[in-house]
């Protein structure tokens, strides 16, 4: 699909006709001999404003080639602070960076990429009542968030103020990228219309993202980015770009405008921006998602660790993955949750049992199911080996 | 109709780990009858309580959207490649 590409001219940028300077034009340069940038492309990329929704593993390699594009102006938006767990991905940042509110710690380090361009700092959550203030100023934005209420909020700005969104999402080692909401392109709702109920979202167990992966991802969105503001080749739009790292293939699908689509649609019936958390059937930010949780027998890690201590004869059932106990144990019986219907026989149902995980999520669903397979003398560990860690034993590690 | 059918990443804990595989089938409905009848567990991530395909998981056949084409009337041809692909958001813990 062939089409011609290019954010519209805004009147500032019509009458103001900004040349570059001699020091711009050496750290241009290899940009200025390509035919296809060249000075009209640059002083483009100078006059372009990028948002950037989310500054950690998409954010990253995004600032970084966006910055050093020369994007005139990059808006940042994050509320997060760095944490150790951000380093294995998370370029922008460094280990001094650990508890420093992301967005000074990114802003920072673009602007000693490149002193030349502005950057602008919204530290906050981006939402309903702000998103649309937000993003007006800039020309494109780009979507590196983590969470589906975010993205659909991202994507219904986008389509109500008519500005590309600039789309990557990444999982394990799977990549999806595409650019939603160019005039007459599909949009989020498009493709996807409603989100995964909550309880279907892979678990903890099987998260996690290979460090790299955010990386080709957010270099792939870069790239659309500054075609999309060049005006050269074929933007991702009206196109999926699969990506993945294990078979390390690229896959290009179809995507249509959904004339039915409730936001972009004929008939549109999302006008405004509405309650994303509720669209995600997400109430609060900490409720879990399942009342399993609250509604099993658990017992408190100092209590467990003061009936071990008197010598009580208690079975530690571990329902993590193989890979999570090589990590940290607290020598229990490994039978992770997905095996434990085909294994119930493995377990004596007279003796006392504490089943536990890293949170104590995934054990609450296994300690509901043994109930209900007539276990009668079994508890959750609240709050997992986490709590664990923190309450009993600081040498077991979290992750 | 021997087709491929490719498993995403957060789907393939529920098919044997299996990146792809080969199923017999005519239309895409068949094929996926014959992935959930194989893959018990599949199911529940494939379709909604109605019976009908989750509105945040797409099938493809080679590159066209079914919901454009038959839907799971799509027809089949030797060699044909179905893709489900279903929406990630990232990397928060949940």
């Amino acid at each position: 699909m062939a089409t011609k590409i290019g954010i519209p001219a805004t009147p500032a940028a019509a009458k103001a006709a900004p040349a570059l300077s001699k020091d711009e034009v050496l750290r241009y340069s290899r940009h200025l001999i390509m035919p296809e940038v060249g000075m009209q492309g640059q002083l483009k990329l100078k006059q372009a404003k990028v948002l950037l929704v989310g500054t950690g593993g998409l954010g990253a390699p995004l600032g970084l080639y966006l910055a050093a594009a020369g994007v005139g102006r990059i808006g940042l938006v994050d509320f997060d602070t760095v944490d150790y767990t951000n380093l294995q991905r998370q370029v922008l940042f460094g280990t001094s960076d650990v508890g420093r509110p992301k967005i000074e710690a990114a802003a920072g380090h673009l602007r000693n990429l490149n002193p030349e361009i502005q950057v602008d700092q919204f530290e906050t959550r981006l939402t309903s009542e702000n998103a649309l203030d937000i993003l007006r100023d800039y020309d494109i934005v780009v979507d590196g968030t983590d969470n589906f209420p975010t993205r659909y909020l991202v994507n219904d700005a986008c389509v109500l103020l008519g500005k590309p969104n600039v789309y990557g999402s990444i999982f394990r080692f799977e990549g999806q990228i595409t650019v939603f909401g160019y005039p007459g392109g599909p949009c989020y709702r498009c493709l996807y219309p409603e989100p995964p109920p909550p309880g279907l979202v892979p678990s903890c167990a099987e998260g996690g993202v290979l460090g790299v992966l955010p990386g080709i991802v957010g270099t792939i969105q870069a790239a659309e980015t500054l075609k999309l503001i060049i005006g050269v080749g074929e933007a991702l739009i009206g196109r999926l770009l699969l990506f993945d790292a294990l078979s390390m293939t690229f896959r290009a699908l179809k995507l249509r405008k959904n004339p039915e689509c409730p936001v972009c649609g004929e008939h549109p019936v999302v006008t405004k921006l509405i309650d994303y958390a509720e669209f995600c059937g997400i109430r609060g930010e900490e409720t879990p998602v399942s009342d399993t949780t609250t509604t099993v027998p658990e017992i408190a890690p100092r209590e467990l660790k003061a009936r071990l201590d008197r010598g009580d004869d208690l079975f530690i059932l571990d329902v993590r993955e193989p890979h999570e106990y090589q990590i940290c144990n607290l020598e229990g019986t490994l039978i992770p949750l997905g095996e434990l219907s085909r294994r119930v026989n493995e377990l004596d149902s007279s003796r006392e049992i504490v089943a536990h995980c890293r949170s104590g999520k995934r054990s609450a669903e296994a300690v509901e199911f043994l109930r209900k397979a007539g276990f009668r003398k079994i508890w959750n560990l609240k709050g997992g080996i986490l709590a664990w860690s923190d309450e009993v034993d600081p040498s077991v590690p979290k992750y | 109709m021997a087709v491929k059918v490719i498993i995403p990443t957060p789907l393939r804990a529920y098919a044997g780990k299996q990146e792809s595989l080969e199923v017999e089938a005519a239309t895409v409905g068949e094929a996926l009858s014959a992935l959930t009848r194989r893959f018990g567990e599949l199911k529940k991530h494939l379709y909604a309580d109605d019976g009908r395909l989750r509105s945040f998981v797409n099938v493809y056949v080679n590159d066209e959207d079914i919901r454009y084409l038959e839907k799971d009337q799509t027809h089949l041809r030797e060699g044909d490649t179905i893709s489900i692909v279903p929406s990630i958001a990232g990397g928060r813990r949940h």
